[in-house]
């Protein structure tokens, strides 16, 4: 019950402390420079000028302190020893070209950077196909988005319950070793069978992704102008060389958007990992590894932050891929 | 014509199997996490949770009573008892290890000269003798029982009062709601300035947003917390919830900012020339019409915060007292990794409240992902 007011209150302060920065400051400018009289014209002008800055002054704060600063202050703490007192250098980033984990990690995030944004797209593409011509396609949509609401670790839970293992001969109780032992092989511990354990756990973020693409992508199959479709059928194309010669390149564009969404998803990939294997078994990733050196043991700030760099650096292209699509559109 | 009619129904059929069987797929994991938490221990334990609506057929066997319980009845001597327990129904029975279901409820085999035994279909059998029983332990009735499908609610009690997960959902929601809603009164302001307003620098900061977008947290962590704990916040509540606030920002500036850009240049330009300002415009205009981009973005960033493990993790507590959701589920997948009926229901209950947001609000979700196709987080 405490813990109730204390959120009440606290949801009270913040929100009244929000709406009391931006009514208080705008009260105040337009007291100063109120706009009417006889210098209205100037007054509305300077006002103008101040006004937004108001209006983004704790947005401004927020992302630079929470957001910017932090990448600066990574970039400085890697180039020193653990508790951040003396200046290494990069010896940070050269121990972890020489270290078995991090390059463990590095070849698994190449592996889920190439499988789980292809896997999900191509999902996402053929559910939005097939769930754009039927009656009950919009059931179909809910029940194919509805991982996206569930948290990695819910979605850690119900897979580890489909990889369950028991002994052979014993009740599979996990679907996938009762289907295998039905179709006459032998069980298997999915989580610890490597190289493949990575694969089981990709599973479940494409699981959880697919639904995002297929919305997206079905809304951009929407869009393709009835014209090319019935041009083609007219001319007597099958339903996939329709598909894959007149819709699927018309929506290359958005194709790409859904491809990069899910590529920074999956860089910053960690609960699935944390939950289901914790990294063992060659399944660690860059920030499960990350995580490690941060906070398990003796912390090492300096080797912590150089693979969040690192992580920074791999997501630093489409950052930039990004800007130059807003750009153009702001234009 | 008619063959291509033909071709055409033939590929609906095709659209529609395939369409279901992917949508099967998509929803069994869960199905089978839900219904697993409605079954005690010793039912997920013996079969898998698709067998759980048929009645579960279990062996086992019971021992009868020893001459201590013989009872003399018209000169015969005679043990009697049951061999079920619960609502179990005997479907065979057998004296044999090998042969566990020889028999039939009702019939009656010779054990040892002279021992006759009958075991019935309610469960009791009857052990009779001529000659004084000699026997130290029971015989042993081998039983094959159906039990009825049965499911339970009993997990969700234990869970939600024992292991803590009742707390967890109060801090969970504790973290969530001012996470949610301070950013978004953040943002709009911010989008609205971007959008609207003139000022040097606009696209420059637009475009700064944008690439914030896709900073990952990770980066975030050491320097956030040093810096929480500097100013005396250390891990609580308040830093937790300018975490999210800080993290949840480049998405609902980016996503409002794209909404109002759409808003009808005439509507505000012609509210401007009437003298309002742009605190007006923005309070009377800009933030009625833009409810659906405002819905959109608090589903995001609520369904973003409740299911979050690693910013909660590191900037709270871990104690009992400060674990969300989340946090208690990883907890119990270390130290109660066997015991599914337990991981299921938490499980359940933790994914719960996104669900129903999810399938309540997912209009407002659909479009928030059309309007910025470009997550953060």
């Amino acid at each position: 019950m405490e813990l109730f007011w204390l959120a009440i209150s606290t949801i009270a302060i913040g929100v009244f402390g929000c709406v009391a920065w931006f009514w208080g400051s705008n009260m105040i400018l337009d007291t100063i420079y109120p706009p009417r009289g006889e210098r209205a014209g100037d007054n509305i002008r300077r006002a103008n000028q101040i006004r937004p800055w108001l209006f983004l002054g704790p947005a401004i704060l927020f992302l630079g302190l929470y957001l910017v600063y932090p990448v600066l202050d990574s970039l400085w703490r890697s180039l020193h020893n653990a508790d951040g007192s003396q200046f290494v250098g990069t010896d940070n980033y050269s121990w972890a070209v020489g270290d078995s984990k991090f390059r463990e990690s590095m070849r698994n995030n190449m592996l889920w950077l190439l499988v789980v944004p292809a896997l999900s797209t191509l999902f996402g593409l053929i559910a939005a196909q097939l769930t754009d011509r039927i009656k009950w396609g919009n059931i179909g949509k809910s029940l194919i988005f509805m991982p996206m609401a569930i948290s990695f670790v819910g979605a850690g839970v119900i897979w580890k319950f489909i990889y369950e293992y028991r002994d052979a001969g014993e009740t599979q109780i996990g679907l996938l070793n009762y289907l295998v032992t039905k179709l006459g092989g032998d069980p298997q511990l999915w989580l610890t069978l490597i190289p493949w354990n990575n694969f089981f756990l990709m599973i479940v973020l494409v699981w959880i992704q697919t639904g995002f693409a297929m919305v997206i992508l079905s809304a951009a199959l929407r869009g393709i102008p009835e014209e090319t479709i019935e041009a083609a059928i007219l001319d007597g194309a099958s339903p996939l060389q329709v598909f894959f010669k007149i819709k699927v390149p018309q929506i290359v564009g958005t194709i790409a958007v859904v491809w990069t969404t899910i590529t920074i998803v999956v860089l910053k990939v960690f609960d699935i990992v944390f939950v289901m294997t914790n990294g063992q078994w060659g399944t660690q990733v860059l920030a499960n590894l990350m995580y490690d050196w941060m906070f398990r043991g003796t912390p090492d700030y300096g080797r912590g932050s150089a693979i969040a760099i690192v992580l920074m650096i791999l997501v630093t292209p489409i950052m930039i891929w990004n800007i130059r699509n807003v750009r153009k559109e702001v234009r | 014509m008619e063959g291509m009619a033909g071709q055409k129904s033939s590929l609906t059929w095709v659209v529609n199997i395939s369409a279901f069987l992917l949508v099967l797929a998509w929803t069994i994991p869960t199905l089978g996490l839900f219904v697993s938490s409605f079954r005690d221990r010793d039912q997920i334990a013996s079969s898998g949770w698709w067998a759980s609506f048929s009645a579960s057929e279990q062996t086992g066997f019971v021992r009868t009573g020893t001459d201590d319980d013989a009872t003399q009845v018209d000169g015969l001597y005679v043990i009697e008892g049951t061999v079920l327990e619960g609502d179990q129904k005997l479907t065979a029975w057998g004296i044999r290890s090998r042969e566990p279901g020889a028999f039939q409820p009702g019939e009656t085999t010779e054990i040892e000269d002279g021992w006759q035994l009958t075991v019935n279909e309610d469960g009791s059998y009857r052990l009779t003798s001529e000659a004084p029983f000699e026997m130290r332990r029971g015989e042993r009735i081998f039983t094959t029982t159906k039990a009825p499908a049965n499911l339970t609610t009993a997990n969700y009690q234990r869970v939600l009062t024992a292991e803590g997960l009742g707390r967890a959902f109060m801090n969970t929601l504790t973290v969530a709601i001012p996470a949610t809603v301070i950013p978004i009164l953040i943002a709009a302001f911010a989008a609205y300035a971007l959008a609207w307003m003139q000022f040097p620098g606009r696209a420059l900061l637009t475009a700064a947003v944008v690439g914030l977008l896709v900073v990952p947290l990770q980066v975030s962590l050491i320097p956030l917390l040093q810096m929480h704990n500097s100013i005396g916040i250390g891990k609580g509540y308040l830093g937790i919830w300018l975490a999210h606030t800080g993290f949840g920002l480049p998405l609902a500036v980016y996503l409002l900012r794209n909404y109002m850009v759409g808003l009808p240049r005439e509507v505000i330009e012609s509210a401007r020339v009437d003298g309002a300002t742009d605190f007006q415009i923005f309070r009377r205009i800009v933030l009625p019409l833009s409810f659906p981009a405002l819905a959109s973005f608090a589903i995001f960033q609520f369904l973003w915060v409740w299911n979050d493990l690693l910013v909660a993790t590191v900037f709270l507590g871990n104690t009992r007292e400060q674990l969300v959701m989340t946090g208690v589920l990883r907890e119990l997948m270390g130290s109660k990794g066997g015991e599914w009926e337990i991981l299921a229901t938490s499980a359940f209950i933790s994914i719960a409240v996104p669900l129903i947001v999810f399938f309540s609000m997912q209009r407002y979700l659909v479009r928030g992902l059309l309007a910025g196709s470009v997550k953060g987080g």
